[in-house]
């Protein structure tokens, strides 16, 4: 996935890229999810679709990795990437709808890193630059 | 004499050693004031002048940019833990008028009351010593931490909104604490204006389960022993002696309070454009405070922050617990010796030229630092000033300070609230293993619990700066005053 982390002192930064605006969304997300947890130690046994709207492709990224958490954390799942369905820009903004992929939470089996607590508009950035999208936030740990 | 950034407009000015000030200008409606001694106010200019890869602002850009927030009172402050946050600089303070001024989910952060709790035990250092081992067992299964974790306090819907309404005391009615542990909590527990039909269902649902956790990241369980008086006064008002065993609490409101930063952060970025509030950087979205939504997200803060204050309640149940199991004392034995809230915006009363005001002021990690005499401050503790807990890292000290009146006069009566990172959790991952940390503090006598081993490396004790100059700052700045040092024995972490 190509995704990278960005220094910042207290939290951390997210740098992720995409051939397309879902891909990019895709890669942040992942970014984030392996802020969490050692990716290789969760499975996709489980799946949840959800939508997000945003006004802009900048906001809906960090609505969507906010909603990645809060239903993560209210089903108590590993997650382990997300899968974008459909993402279309309307009169009233930016709608997504996506599917997470991972598993219950599982102490024992699951490798946890660091809790992420939101994404927030920290350094947040959508460009698209020479063929790829891209997307940039803080998330705080 | 002023120290000049070469390439940049940032510019700090000295007041004395251990106050720098960004000069009013362009769009500032108010200085920015910095507690740091000469070294640090360099290396806070240094770092002002380099574009950070990824377009992250700068400590100093951060005060510079609260500076311009409407209603801003005095001055956009900065305590001697100052490094980058987002929005708000970690350690950043900004007062507020109420009829003027703004409320940003940035001054609060999402880890709403993240704060520490100190309880003190009748334990001697050497009581305790052959029995770390099997009491960091113990906390360790007693005391939910890490990513993911549960607590043993299932609460449904209604009980959850009663819990935001009432904070420790509901927690205390369930059986976890005493009720003489409110007097000696900030607020007493339980901040008024709570309104949980302002926190979204998402976030009750994420608290269902997680009262009494205390999460992960910098969030720990230590306990400490007293290493050095150096105020007997205020030590002995506090009811604490060198060599006494003490257990730090750090946690905030858990997943609660993410939710309510997450949902809100939406709120206030459309008030922002509705109201039109000149921000220099979208991580500042903001509201003015009597707007209906800036109204809306204080009373969402508020059931937080009572959230919070009875997460570090149930805490501290377990712990004492935990402490009667290993140990031949009784729960009842361990009292709250102070509860510290870092992460909020409150509604208090300052002196501002000469007439007192009420101020919404937002304190994104800082402490609540009110001097001698204030009716908020515990009797017993009233004439020597507010306690503050400081916490150090896994490896060094911590700090037990008090407030003055100076800290009134001078910064809203506010504290450092820790050490402050000095390298980013990446360098830190890059610069150890977990394991090594684990080794090292073993050798030195700390004994370290934790589910995650690169949370351990991203909290390297030299992952922090100098919590002792951190503390001499604001110490020689005379806004806080040192009571006693301690020095950590185990430690539970997520």
């Amino acid at each position: 996935m190509p995704y990278a982390y960005l220094e910042h002192i207290s939290d951390v930064g997210i740098h992720a890229e995409g051939e397309t605006v879902e891909k990019a969304i895709e890669s942040g997300a992942e970014a984030m999810l392996n802020v969490m947890f050692e990716l290789t130690t969760v499975k996709e046994t489980v799946d949840v679709t959800f939508g997000a709207s945003a006004g802009e492709p900048a906001l809906l990224f960090v609505e969507v990795l906010n909603e990645i958490l809060s239903i993560q954390d209210r089903h108590s799942f590993a997650f382990k990437r997300l899968e974008v369905r459909e993402l279309k820009k309307t009169g009233e903004g930016w709608l997504f709808i996506g599917t997470a992929f991972g598993e219950p939470f599982n102490e024992e089996k699951n490798e946890v890193k660091t809790e992420v607590k939101g994404a927030t508009y920290s350094g947040l950035i959508y460009r698209e630059e020479q063929g790829k999208h891209v997307f940039e936030c803080v998330v705080d740990v | 004499m002023a120290v000049e950034a070469t390439g940049s407009r940032m510019e700090l000015r000295k007041v004395t050693d251990y106050v720098w000030e960004i000069p009013r200008t362009g769009d500032m409606l108010v200085p920015g004031r910095i507690y740091a001694d000469r070294e640090t106010a360099e290396g806070l200019l240094r770092d002002s002048e380099v574009k950070k890869a990824g377009g992250f602002t700068p400590a100093l850009r951060q005060v510079l940019n609260v500076a311009c927030l409407p209603g801003i009172v005095k001055a956009s402050l900065a305590m001697a833990d100052i490094h980058p946050g987002y929005g708000f600089a970690i350690g950043g303070v900004g007062a507020f008028d109420m009829e003027k001024g703004v409320i940003s989910v940035a001054g609060v952060g999402f880890d709403i009351n993240c704060g520490v709790r100190v309880l003190k035990t009748p334990l001697h250092r050497n009581d305790i010593e052959p029995l770390k081992e099997q009491l960091a067992n113990q906390l360790f299964r007693d005391v939910p931490a890490g990513v993911g974790s549960t607590g043993e306090i299932k609460l449904k819907e209604a009980e959850i909104d009663e819990l935001l309404i009432r904070g420790s005391s509901f927690i205390i009615e369930k059986g976890y604490g005493f009720p003489g542990d409110l007097e000696y909590t900030e607020e007493g527990g339980r901040v008024a204006n709570a309104r949980p039909e302002n926190v979204s269902r998402m976030a009750k649902e994420r608290q269902f389960k997680q009262v009494g956790t205390l999460g992960s990241g910098n969030h720990y369980l230590e306990v400490q022993w007293v290493e050095e008086v150096y105020d007997i006064d205020a030590a002995s008002a506090y009811g604490i002696k060198k060599d006494q065993i003490l257990v730090a609490i750090h946690c905030g409101s858990r997943a609660l309070g993410h939710q309510i930063g997450t949902d809100y952060l939406k709120t206030l970025e459309a008030a922002s454009r509705k109201y039109g509030i000149p921000i220099r950087d979208r991580e500042l979205v903001c509201a003015p405070i009597n707007s209906a939504e800036g109204e809306r997200y204080l009373s969402a803060v508020n059931c937080g922050i009572n959230c919070a204050f009875s997460n570090r309640q149930a805490i501290s149940h377990l712990a004492r617990i935990a402490f009667a199991r290993i140990t031949n004392i009784k729960p009842e034995d361990i009292k709250l010796l102070y509860d510290v809230a870092h992460n909020t915006c409150k509604v208090e009363g300052h002196d501002v030229d000469g007439k007192m005001k009420k101020l919404l002021v937002h304190r994104k990690g800082a402490t609540r630092a009110f001097g001698p005499g204030r009716p908020e401050i515990p009797h017993a503790y009233r004439s020597v000033g507010q306690p503050l807990l400081v916490g150090g890292t896994m490896g060094t000290a911590s700090y037990i300070l008090r407030g003055t009146e100076k800290g009134m006069k001078d910064c809203f009566g506010s504290a450092v609230h820790g050490a402050g990172r000095a390298l980013s959790r990446m360098q830190a991952k890059r610069q150890w293993r977990g394991e090594e940390i684990l080794r090292e503090l073993k050798e030195k006598g700390i004994i370290i619990k934790s589910r995650s081993k690169s949370d351990v490396a991203e909290e390297a004790p030299l992952a922090y700066k100098d919590v002792d100059k951190v503390v001499n700052i604001m110490h020689n700045a005379g806004v806080n005053q040192k009571v006693a040092r301690l020095r950590p024995l185990l430690c539970v972490k997520g």
